[in-house]
């Protein structure tokens, strides 16, 4: 178990819904998978997660939304990931996300949308395969 | 790879925490960048923050680092977590509690998983701690796994540690066992808003005045009450803090202990490398499963075999 490399991802909930079942079940998800996973919690400006990101040097960010601020919020971590030359780091995002808002997100850098219904296993193996240093 | 730890000494964040992912992995190249680096080391005060799951290490960790800021201290946090034994994986949920310091470019925080040791701390923590010692953080804070009565690897990695306390967690015998209460530089009875807590107090107290019976010491650790969640308390225990830092510079036993870390830490590298030495030989030569077939079927046993394997390859002189 030492030695070896891990996928760490950032799992953060940005914006201010407070509902946070989906992105601890998923921070629980990942751990399982053999992940190690930075919880950063509820109310995180993209500012926030994008030092969080930097300081753990994390292989992928998870974000978390609700409340439908995803379009501002999902780009924004995305485009602070680049300024900070972070940009090898995976974006994924999740949550209340509606089917015609997916092609723009896929577009500003969110690399994966997983919404309601998503089998765990699918963001598991799509987290794996996207990342190099697993 | 000598670019990376330029980078770092001159301030990079991001170089930084790239090199303590290449530690924290073990990387071949660690030993080498380890070495480089730790001409930089022995500036930062490394303080411990220990004690059982729950009583509130991490938001103490976050309020100490709010007023180290006020003085305009750099402060470096390590907050370790325990990986599943089963999955491997971790769920690193520490800096949930230090979000004060978020956007704080003096302060860095970076989350270990324990990956498997067993003594509070991850293998590599005290290489981490030195980074950020060579990076030039003035403090490197150091936040265990919720320790249970035997995990004391931060004595030797701290110079001050903080055993932290809460009420409701046991009765007086627990506070006289040994481990994790014999390590404390300081006390601090935690969440002391909530019953029982006046009692623990006490009973710590009582320990403290027992041990100072029976054996002399020159630091007698002091009991700080805190409720960390209303930063009530926080200021004496920093004071504290001080305190035990001026008392260890001004006594010499900064330098006394910290040439027993390095002994032991030159120990500790000394013996990896010769395991490591010797299993490339031994289990390299493909004769290794042979022996084995043949202490299998009781034709030789292991103990002669060990010691005839190590005078092979350190012959007698």
């Amino acid at each position: 178990m030492t030695a070896k490399k891990r996928i760490k991802v950032i799992m953060a909930k940005p914006g201010l819904d407070g509902h946070d079942r989906g992105a601890k079940l998923l921070a629980r998800v990942f751990a399982e998978a053999g992940m190690e996973v930075v919880y950063t919690g509820l109310r995180q400006t993209p500012e926030m997660i994008v030092d969080a990101a930097l300081q753990e040097d994390a292989d992928v960010v998870g974000l978390s939304s609700l409340s439908g601020v995803h379009n501002y919020f999902f780009p924004r971590v995305v485009e602070l990931l680049k300024e900070k030359g972070l940009g090898d780091v995976l974006v994924v995002g999740g949550g209340i996300i509606p089917e015609e808002d997916i092609a723009g997100l896929r577009k500003a850098g969110v690399a994966g949308i997983f919404g309601p219904g998503t089998r765990t296993d699918d963001i598991i193996k799509f987290i794996e395969n996207h990342t190099s240093r697993s | 790879m000598n670019d990376i730890v330029a980078e770092v000494l001159q301030g990079s964040v991001r170089a930084m925490a790239r090199l303590i992912t290449l530690v924290e992995n073990e990387d071949p190249r660690a030993l080498r960048i380890m070495g480089t680096i730790y001409p930089h080391t022995g500036n930062a005060h490394v303080l411990g923050i220990t004690g059982s799951p729950g009583t509130g290490k991490s938001t103490l960790t976050d309020k100490i680092t709010a007023i180290l800021r006020e003085r305009e201290q750099t402060v470096g946090v390590i907050a370790i977590d325990p990986s599943s034994p089963f999955t491997g994986g971790a769920l690193l949920g520490d800096r949930i509690r230090m979000q004060r310091s978020a956007g704080d470019a003096a302060v860095f925080i970076r989350s270990m998983a324990t990956r498997g040791n067993l003594g509070g701390l991850a293998r590599t923590t005290a290489d981490v701690v030195k980074i950020m010692d060579a990076f030039g953080k003035d403090w490197v804070i150091v936040e265990t796994v919720g320790v249970g009565q035997d995990e004391v690897e931060i004595a030797k990695t701290a110079d001050t540690t903080v055993v932290v306390l809460a009420p409701g967690l046991g009765d007086t015998i627990q506070s006289m066992k040994a481990g994790v209460m014999e390590i404390a530089d300081l006390y601090v009875v935690n969440k002391a808003d909530r019953s029982g807590a006046d009692e623990l107090l006490n009973e710590v107290n009582v320990r403290v005045e027992q041990d100072a019976q029976i054996r002399k010491a020159p630091w007698k650790p002091p009991v700080v009450k805190t409720i960390a969640l209303e930063n009530q308390g926080t200021d004496s225990l920093v004071e504290a803090i001080d305190k035990h830092r001026s008392f260890l510079r001004q006594s010499g036993k900064l330098r006394r202990n910290r040439r027993e870390k390095t002994r032991q830490e030159t120990l500790a590298l000394l013996r990896d490398e010769i395991s490591r030495n010797v299993l490339e030989k031994v289990l390299g030569n493909g004769r290794f499963d042979a022996l084995i077939d043949e202490i299998v079927a009781h034709k030789k046993d292991p103990y002669t075999s060990v010691q005839e394997i190590v005078s092979t390859i350190f012959p007698e002189e």
